[in-house]
């Protein structure tokens, strides 16, 4: 790309306001990998602060926005899919980010991540999946693995659990996509790829939460954690021949990662903008 | 004269839509709800001729999320609901009172608890309206009588909500939403609309919600360089949260304050004829109808009655009411509900006045004959 931005260059502090320093995430926690993942990759692609709209929701991953040297609003929880529609509608000319987790995607605001999906608006939603209510002390989220501990499933859980990626590409996601924090370069192509999709863009990223859930499961510090996420990856090219992930809606033990859904779908400000031109053209002509 | 093109035979909630366009409204979300889903349907068909956007979304709670998204963005945007929507609008209308997001909200209000009756007027949220968020928060309702008040109020909810930055809510009942009458039509360019005060002071430095001498903060809009924070959570006058007991406090104080300071910009009511009142009838919307044919009929028979109407309802003119009931032995407040705007009333009534209530909640409005015969009990 002739705007793009070399890679050697990429300075995090250009993207951060270092005034809200030190952030307050633990020690272990891999949303801050996740975050420079995808300042990297706004990097790259050279887009304006001005013009970007980190739109976030509640939980640990909602709080990292405010790190973030742009327009940053953290509003309610699983709600931000909803203000940034509003928002991505309203203003096109805004490049709008949604961060999100899996208790506030998949749970709470499950029904706007399905809508997002099928609509197809231009906005890139990077959910950060710990498999945990970190914020809250630890509780079960829709991603928990069975038999994990947490605060709300002491003798292990019994709830199957979500495929975040499977759920996004049925209900008519253009752009999937999964990570872990580990691959961070890749992680960082991810989002860059996601960030110039024209649509609705969904990236999972597999994030380590060390203190309230490794802890209690046994996993070992951050790196231990990071790298059993890592073993039980799989590319993507593992996956299906057309590149499409499973029909299963429930994450199998082991996960592709990479592009795993792609394909060129209507934008929805696109088709609503000539809609109204094909409407004003109509009543114009009588 | 009149002609179709000034004067329109419209329903209320057309009317709504009307005005809502005739104000600036470039935004819309909104989902179908008895007896409000003809605003969203008319907003479908008006906002595209004019440069706005209509969506319908996935379910109440996103159509007010996205209204507060695009009021983010810098634009007067609305949505409009009934009973069980408006409940479910709550959390996401704190947010734009915790954080000065500028919108505004219609409930057409119909019979409840819960499911209720959604084809039969009621008056039962006039307390939701005010305290259905949590916490302390500030907002502004409005309580129209007529089709031409429904437009002419959410004209002015439009210009409230952008000058003081407060969440405005449009409250009418059921009857007023579907009941057909003549609106006149504003003349292009008649209109004193206003927009929300956008920053322009250097982005070095800005604070987002600095304590300015109105109490209202400029406001940043995304792109014009000023790259602030916007949260929920109780926050500095740089947008950053802050759970520092004395910034907490100065917040919440600037916020009420800023209620306080701009009464005159927001406060309107009606007083009919109190000055020598023996009876008042304190009442709003369709209720305030039929106290007006009784009062006509009451007067005519040499009867002392006067209205007072509040078309702010929150905050309560609680000094115009104390004006217009000085020399009242009674105030009569019809309501169709058990009994919430008498609360508020007794409240602000001298001890000695005699408050009585006259409610229905069988999703019947009150005729004029029941207020006129309940004065006639009283005055026995």
């Amino acid at each position: 790309m002739d705007s793009s931005n070399s890679a050697d260059s990429f300075n995090i502090r250009d993207y951060l306001r270092l005034e809200m320093f030190p952030h307050f995430l633990c020690p272990g926690c891999g949303h801050g990998i996740a975050m420079r993942a995808l300042l990297w990759a706004v990097y790259e692609l050279d887009i304006d602060k001005d013009k970007i709209a980190i739109v976030s929701g509640i939980g640990c991953s909602g709080r990292i926005g405010a790190y973030v040297d742009a327009n940053t609003f953290h509003t309610t929880h699983g709600r931000p899919l909803a203000y940034a529609t509003g928002l991505a509608l309203a203003r096109p000319d805004l490049h709008v980010i949604v961060i999100t987790g899996d208790g506030d995607s998949l749970a709470i605001g499950g029904n706007h991540l399905i809508h997002a999906c099928r609509r197809n608006l231009n906005m890139t939603c990077m959910m950060l999946n710990n498999e945990v209510y970190g914020m809250t002390g630890g509780q079960a989220s829709p991603t928990t693995s069975e038999t994990r501990y947490t605060t709300t499933s002491q003798s292990g859980s019994i709830e199957p659990v979500f495929d975040a990626c499977a759920l996004a590409s049925a209900a008519g996601a253009s752009f999937v996509g999964r990570e872990v924090t580990v691959h961070t370069p890749n992680l960082k192509d991810l989002l860059r790829d996601a960030l110039d999709h024209n649509g609705f863009s969904f990236v999972e990223v597999l994030s380590d939460c060390t203190e309230v859930f490794g802890r209690k499961n046994n996993l070992g510090e951050s790196p231990e954690m990071i790298l059993s996420q890592k073993s039980k990856m799989r590319p993507s090219s593992y996956g299906s021949a057309n590149g499409n992930i499973v029909d299963e809606p429930f994450r199998p033990t082991t996960l592709p990662t990479g592009i795993l859904t792609h394909k060129e779908r209507a934008e929805y400000g696109d088709t609503y903008r000539a809609h109204v031109e094909k409407i004003s053209g109509s009543v114009k002509n009588g | 004269m009149q002609s179709k093109d000034t004067h329109k035979d419209i329903q209320g909630n057309h009317a709504c839509a009307l005005g809502a366009i005739a104000a600036g409204c470039k935004f819309f979300a909104g989902y179908p709800i008895t007896p409000s889903s003809e605003i969203a349907e008319r907003m479908s068909v008006e906002l595209p001729k004019n440069e706005g956007t209509f969506i319908q979304m996935e379910d109440e709670i996103a159509s007010m999320g996205a209204v507060v998204g695009a009021s983010m963005g810098g634009i007067k945007s609305m949505t409009a609901t009934s009973g069980p929507g408006f409940s479910l609008k709550q959390e996401n209308l704190g947010y734009a009172s915790g954080a000065e997001i500028p919108c505004v909200v219609v409930n057409v209000m119909r019979g409840g608890p819960s499911t209720g009756m959604p084809t039969r007027p009621a008056q039962g949220d006039i307390m939701q309206a005010r305290w259905g968020t949590h916490g302390d928060h500030e907002i502004i309702v409005l309580t129209p009588d007529s089709v031409p008040e429904i437009f002419s109020e959410t004209i002015r909810a439009f210009n409230l909500t952008e000058e003081l930055r407060v969440p405005v809510i449009v409250l009418y009942d059921e009857v007023l939403g579907h009941l057909v009458e003549t609106v006149e039509m504003p003349k292009e360019g008649s209109l004193d609309l206003k927009t929300r005060k956008f920053a322009q002071s250097p982005a070095e430095d800005f604070l987002p919600y600095k304590e300015t001498d109105d109490m209202v903060p400029e406001f940043p809009r995304p792109g014009d360089g000023y790259r602030t924070h916007t949260t929920g959570l109780t926050h500095q006058e740089n947008g950053f949260p802050t759970q520092d007991p004395k910034q907490v406090d100065r917040m919440i104080k600037r916020m009420s304050g800023k209620m306080d300071m701009h009464k005159d910009v927001y406060e309107s009511w009606e007083a009919l004829e109190c000055d020598d009142a023996d009876i008042v009838i304190c009442a709003i919307g369709i209720s305030a109808r039929a106290a007006r044919g009784a009062l006509k009929s009451l007067r005519a028979q040499g009867q002392k009655v006067g209205l007072f109407r509040p078309i702010t309802l929150w905050p309560f003119p609680e000094d115009a009411l104390k004006a217009a009931t000085k020399s009242a032995k009674t105030v009569l407040v019809p309501e169709l509900n058990a009994g919430q705007m008498i609360l508020e009333v007794e409240r602000h009534c001298d001890a000695s006045t005699n408050v009585v209530g006259l409610n229905r909640i069988d999703g019947e409005h009150i005729e004029p004959a029941e207020i006129e015969e309940k004065i006639k009990e009283l005055v026995k």
